[in-house]
């Protein structure tokens, strides 16, 4: 990452009112640049899912303004730019795992021979080779989430946008699926905006941590994650990691202003 | 190693044996209730809630008996009627079904993608449904026969006017069923209404459509049968049922034996759905309704 890069997200001032009045967002300025992994952490009630939502282009701004390569979050979305994963797989019962992963191809008119060919690559990536024709709900909880992955990434989007897509794993499913993303981040070169309720993970995956506070949400805090790359379990063991970890504890904590750090803890998952 | 097809074979036929042993038990507890019934209140002469003697409650045997005996002397065992009248009345039902099923379909798709038609028409569907069959069916009938439309094709209109119901309400239900998220999915592809509609609405409307076609089917029949009455047709088995009532006294058992035939019709049609669902859904166990 380069300073001087021109961002894939750039956000200007949003804020946006729900219609029964409550402030999600206020003021939120980011900026992402190309090949960042920028992770949204902040405790439940924070909008850090509608921001990722306003950036998506499923929920429009109430002011402000957003760019996604210099162009509207719109055109962005209608030139499929975005890849999406949400906290459960959201898979299609009624198609196998290998009509789930080319979806979005068939969508984008690709023929089958072309179609069949990425699906074997892309499962491949993310080791489901073998699966093509089971059916969705015969696989474990993290291997629909890796076809859900496989989906997102199957057109190359430029931005891959994650909702808590491990929150519904279990720990070791988790870390294993945490090291798979690093992979397939460093191999695929794409930008990923990712939200999480989990200190250590959004530390460990990071390129940088955005903190945010509830009530209205705002961006309390950016702290650039300096862990050396590539990461792997060893980086779990770094000392640099926990300091880290803490930084982004206390800058929740502060972002939870008049409450102490104790009443802050529950809403964010411990270490 | 080598008992391990046999295990396997075992698994499927054991179970499909103990099925075949409960249809069978279950008929004969039926069989037995029918007939101890019957001999209780014939040998204590109990008359409440009605009297009970041959011509109210025949022997299953005689029913079955009747299959086999000529309606008319020396006309043919009263079967073949039956099952032409049957085969009759199956066309009035299936063709009914179909053109319900459908209509019913596209109504729900209409519905489910404008809100306004949705508030202004689904009332008068509920409504539709207020209005007895019976009072519908000689304005179908004579209306559409002065326009020189055949008999059987106007009760399958009133087979139709029962099937749509079930379906449109199912399926507008079920075409608004797939999770939100599945929305949010289908909308980050930029894809269109149509394509919405055609990958992500109607494939989570099937479980809804099935179990809508299995009430539908038993109704399709239901509304052939009624359908002939006031129409006047006399070849398909609710024209049997006409015929027989008034033979009732003299020959009880044809009009038993013509109840058994509607059933098994019915019992037809939704096997059939059942057979179909079975084909078409791949859904997890516990989505197939």
């Amino acid at each position: 990452m380069t300073a001087d890069a021109p961002s894939v997200v750039s956000i200007e001032r949003v804020v946006k009112t729900f219609r029964t009045g409550v402030t999600a967002l206020l003021d939120i300025d980011l900026e992402v640049a190309p090949g960042e992994f920028v992770s949204l952490i902040g405790p439940s009630g924070c909008g850090k899912s509608t921001l990722l939502r306003i950036i998506g282009d499923l929920v429009s701004p109430t002011s402000g303004t957003i760019s996604v390569h210099g162009k509207t979050a719109h055109q962005a979305r209608l030139d499929h730019d975005y890849g999406i994963v949400f906290q459960d797989a959201v898979l299609f019962d009624w198609r196998t795992v290998a009509r789930n992963v080319s979806l979005p191809l068939e969508l984008l008119g690709w023929d089958r021979a072309r179609r069949r060919r990425r699906v074997a690559e892309l499962l491949e990536l993310v080791e489901l080779t073998g699966f093509e024709s089971s059916r969705p709900w015969q696989l474990s909880g993290g291997m629909q989430q890796r076809v859900s992955i496989a989906r997102a990434l199957s057109f190359d989007p430029a931005l891959l946008l994650m909702d808590e897509p491990f929150g519904a794993l279990d720990e070791m499913t988790r870390e294993r699926l945490n090291l798979e993303l690093l992979r397939i981040w460093e191999k695929a070169g794409s930008t990923i905006v990712f939200v999480t309720h989990s200190i250590p993970e959004a530390v460990f995956l990071s390129t940088r941590v955005v903190v945010m506070s509830a009530r209205p949400g705002r961006i309390s805090d950016v702290i650039e994650i300096d862990l050396p790359q590539p990461r792997g379990t060893a980086t779990h063991e770094d000392p640099r990691f926990f300091e880290l970890v803490t930084t982004v504890r206390e800058a929740l904590a502060v972002g939870h202003g008049d409450r102490s750090v104790r009443d802050a803890a529950p809403a964010v998952e411990e270490l | 190693m080598s008992d391990v097809p046999v295990e396997a074979r075992r698994a499927r036929i054991v179970p499909a044996l103990g099925r075949l042993a409960t249809y069978v038990l279950v008929i004969a507890v039926l069989w037995g209730a029918w007939e101890g019934y019957k001999w209780l209140w014939e040998t204590t002469g109990w008359t409440w809630p009605f009297l009970v003697d041959d011509t109210t409650m025949p022997h299953i045997h005689d029913i079955l008996d009747a299959f086999r005996q000529p309606v008319t002397t020396g006309g043919p065992a009263l079967i073949h009627p039956l099952l032409d009248a049957a085969w009759f009345t199956a066309k009035e039902a299936l063709a009914g079904f179909v053109l319900g099923a459908v209509i019913g379909f596209v109504l729900a798709v209409l519905l489910v993608h404008s809100r306004l038609l949705e508030r202004g028409l689904l009332p008068w569907v509920v409504g539709s449904q207020t209005v007895p069959i019976l009072a519908i069916a000689p304005m179908v009938v004579i209306g559409l026969g002065s326009k020189g439309v055949e008999g059987w094709k106007a009760v399958a209109i009133l087979a139709a006017y029962l099937t749509f119901f079930p379906v449109a309400i199912n399926s507008l239900r079920g075409l608004q069923s797939a999770d939100p998220r599945a929305f949010e999915l289908m909308d980050s592809y930029a894809s269109g209404r149509w394509s919405v509609l055609w990958r992500l609405r109607v494939p989570a409307s099937l479980p809804y459509l099935f179990t809508a076609l299995k009430i539908s089917a038993t109704a399709a029949v239901i509304g052939a049968i009624i359908g002939e009455t006031p129409a006047s047709i006399q070849d398909g088995l609710g024209g049997a049922i006409v015929n027989f009532n008034q033979y009732y006294s003299l020959q009880p058992t044809a009009l038993w034996a013509t109840n058994i035939v509607c059933a098994a019709l019915g019992l037809v049609l939704f096997g059939l759905v059942a057979l179909a669902e079975r084909l078409l859904l791949h859904r997890a166990p516990e989505h197939v309704a």
